[in-house]
């Protein structure tokens, strides 16, 4: 009721978009010097490659190409925003797990665990049941709920380490992925799926359309023609506002962001502090486990098997996602959205000038590191430096969650 | 058997370099999750390095000559490079944990997203391919102590101990087992080690009898950065022929795990290390693996997927950290950032 009377920069919300859109900002800019001085010292790019590059990376998903002239060209591209959607698909899903765990006081750095998980689940479905007999739209739904169980047992693993026996979240996420790594590269190896019949290509499992199962497009291609775009994306988005709902609208979620403000405190308001954090895990984990679901069952995405050796980075991009969306699952739609317009701009980058990919990788990276001390940014936003903290750290939860930073 | 003692201590010997450094930052109060990415920063640079300092032509002719004792000056230069580009970026960590008193999962967790991006788009722009190798001839070649260096015969029989130690071995592991050493000792035997571990168990009492917290943890992570900085490029040297592709295959998390396996003790740590090797090295090799050198694999005979032996020491580090939950040594203050208001 107070904050309506407050400045706008002394509003929490007001100053966590700021902080997010500064993150943003600087991210964007450091990837605009690695390129200038990577540039500006390597011969075969030199200053002009360097603004070409630094001009993709910030409005990449506008690009068109280039014209006779050898210009960049920008304008609406259908192909680009419709991958984009299609790659925001997986991460927006990743983000919302890790800022569902991290509303119950958890870190989920295990999502890329739960990632392989559930796609190794949804796989193993979609490939092994026979299309002759069963209907795909079935077998696709099968396997999507079968993806969200998988993710959602492995997520539970970490959870029931926490809730029993008090072993941090962190740790145990982190043996679990690669617990999953190994795991799902053994399942493969010892399956049949591995693509046979497409000689060129080795350690590939077969699209899920070699057994008629693919996503539906539900129109989303004749809006964007010739992405990759398909149903997924808004089955992530009902699910962002399915979580929305169930954290700010529910007695489940109330109970769940209060023993991430304070298990004790929670316990001692008589809610069952270990259940609710073996829940959370394992919702997060569900979702994380969707994304990889959705992302394998579009039909044109192969899944490489030999995962042990490195985990998908959907998983730790999850963790940008949510961070840059301050936890809140309707600006996760956004913020997903908006790595994966980055990817499609390192894509851009690759393909129009001498740089590669990876430096979008690096301004994700940047974004995270600046996110690791937004509290910071958002305290010296709101002017009066430390002052200001106490007075928004009132007792509703969505506040509480500031103090819990704070305490970390 | 003298094979596999060598290839376990291959493993062995950079992780438990590594799970050092995780001690040394943990035990300042600093959880240091980088551990991953600094050693693919390490790794990187050491590779770079080997790669100007051939293209210079500075030690062409020791190799030419086989001057095996420059050459492996080299390398020790080449870990000093990388130990001390492993503690500048680690730097980063420090930084945001302790002058701004971030989130040091996330501080960590963007420093891993960081190095393999970072050092995969310097790799694609110098080489334009994922993999940065040396300019010339391989790591068996330049670096490898073989027999015949050391004056003995080509076919001279070493015996147990000189075919498992002196024979197509790395000096540079020998001199990380140096490292760990004198760094154990002067983590528990010297009054800065001491000083140290206070700030990492309890930082007001530390900092109220004049020790100054924000140096020692300072201190914690540049000494973390540059041991697993080294570790990286020990590792790219004796297990991916000296060369960089912005991935060292969850090594880092593994010496994380070590050190967890370990209680955050050296001695434990040096154990579990050997322990973690030995699975790493079974799970590489172990369908070649002939233990006793009688023709029988009796490993591969067992039927086991080399597969198991991989997620062995991360199921076994899950179990352990299930039944010691309790006992735990892990350092009290680690996480929190040093506010000095608090005292």
């Amino acid at each position: 009721m107070k904050e309506k009377k407050e400045p706008f920069l002394r509003r929490n919300g007001a100053r966590s978009v700021l902080a997010s859109l500064i993150s943003i900002l600087i991210g964007l800019l450091a990837g605009g010097v690695v390129i200038l001085i990577v540039g500006l010292a390597t011969p075969s790019l030199g200053l002009r490659s360097a603004w070409d590059g630094i001009r993709l990376a910030f409005f990449g998903i506008l690009s068109t190409g280039r014209d006779a002239l050898g210009r960049l060209t920008f304008g609406f591209n259908p192909v680009n925003i419709g991958n984009m959607l299609f790659r925001a698909t997986p991460v927006i899903l990743t983000g919302l797990s890790v800022a569902m765990a991290n509303k119950t006081g958890l870190f989920n750095i295990g999502a890329s665990g739960q990632y392989l998980a559930g796609t190794c689940a949804t796989l193993f479905i979609a490939l092994s049941i026979p299309s002759e007999t069963v209907p795909p739209f079935v077998i696709w739904l099968l396997a999507f709920l079968g993806g969200m169980l998988a993710g959602a047992l492995w997520g539970s693993i970490p959870g029931l380490l926490k809730a029993l026996l008090n072993i941090n979240e962190v740790i145990a996420c982190i043996m679990t992925n690669w617990i999953a790594a190994n795991v799902v590269t053994w399942l493969f190896d010892v399956s049949n799926l591995k693509n046979l019949t497409e000689s060129t290509k080795s350690g590939y499992i077969y699209k899920t359309t070699f057994n008629n199962v693919a996503t539906a497009k539900l129109g989303l291609d004749r809006l964007f023609p010739g992405s990759q775009v398909n149903g997924g994306i808004l089955v992530a988005i009902l699910l962002a506002v399915a979580v929305y709902i169930v954290m700010s609208r529910t007695t489940f979620g109330y109970e769940l962001k209060a023993c991430g403000a304070n298990r004790h405190a929670a316990r001692y308001a008589g809610i069952r502090d270990k259940r609710n954090i073996v829940l959370s895990m394992a919702m997060a984990g569900a979702l994380a486990g969707a994304g990889g679901s959705l992302y394998y069952l579009a039909g044109n995405t192969e899944f490489f098997w030999n995962t042990y050796q490195s985990l998908p980075a959907a998983g730790f991009n999850g963790i940008a996602v949510a961070l840059l969306a301050v936890n809140n699952p309707l600006a996760v739609i956004f913020t997903g959205c908006f790595m994966s317009m980055l990817n499609i701009a390192g894509l851009q980058i690759k393909n129009l000038t001498g740089y590669n990919e990876y430096i979008t990788d690096v301004i994700i990276a940047v974004i995270v590191y600046l996110a690791a001390f937004s509290l910071i940014i958002k305290l010296w936003l709101g002017g009066r430096k430390k002052k200001a903290a106490p007075a928004a750290r009132t007792v509703t939860p969505d506040k509480a969650d500031e103090g819990k930073e704070a305490q970390k | 058997m003298p094979f596999l003692i060598r290839q376990t201590l291959i493993y062995a010997v950079p992780l438990m370099v590594v799970a050092l450094a995780g001690i040394f930052s943990e035990r300042s109060g600093i959880i240091n999750l980088a551990l991953e990415g600094i050693m693919i920063f390490g790794a990187f640079i050491g590779v770079l390095f080997v790669r100007i300092v051939q293209q210079a032509g500075w030690f062409n002719a020791a190799y030419a000559d086989g001057n095996w004792v420059a050459l492996q000056g080299f390398v020790l230069l080449t870990m000093l490079a990388a130990a001390i580009l492993g503690a500048t970026f680690s730097l980063l960590l420090a930084f945001a944990a302790i002058n701004l008193k971030a989130d040091q999962t996330i501080g960590g967790t963007a420093l891993n997203m960081l190095a393999p991006a970072l050092v995969l788009f310097l790799i694609r722009i110098l080489v334009n391919q994922n993999t940065l190798q040396m300019a010339t001839g391989g790591a068996a070649g330049w670096f490898m102590v073989k027999k015949t260096m050391l004056g003995y015969d080509k076919d001279a029989a070493l015996g147990f101990f000189g075919q498992t130690f002196l024979d197509k071995v790395y000096f540079a592991t020998y001199f990380c087992l140096i490292v760990f050493v004198v760094l154990s000792i002067i983590l528990y035997k010297t009054r800065f080690g001491l000083r140290l571990r206070s700030c990492g168990e309890n930082p007001q009492a530390a900092d109220s009898l004049g020790i100054n917290v924000v140096r020692m943890r300072y201190a914690g992570v540049t000494i973390s950065g540059a041991l697993a900085g080294m570790g990286g490029y020990v590792y790219a040297l004796t297990t991916a022929n000296c060369s960089s592709t912005g991935d060292v295959a969850g090594f880092g998390f593994l010496a994380l795990a070590v050190m967890i396996f370990g209680n955050w003790k050296p001695l434990n740590v040096a154990l579990g290390a050997l322990l973690f090797g030995l699975f790493k090295c079974v799970a590489a090799s172990f369908s070649t693996l002939d233990i006793n050198g009688d023709g029988i694999f009796a490993l591969a005979n067992l039927g086991v997927s080399t597969h198991f032996y991989r997620l062995l020491p991360y199921l076994i580090t899950l179990i352990v950290l299930a039944f010691t939950s309790k006992s735990s040594r892990a350092p009290k203050a680690e996480g929190i950032p040093y506010d000095k208001s608090t005292r």
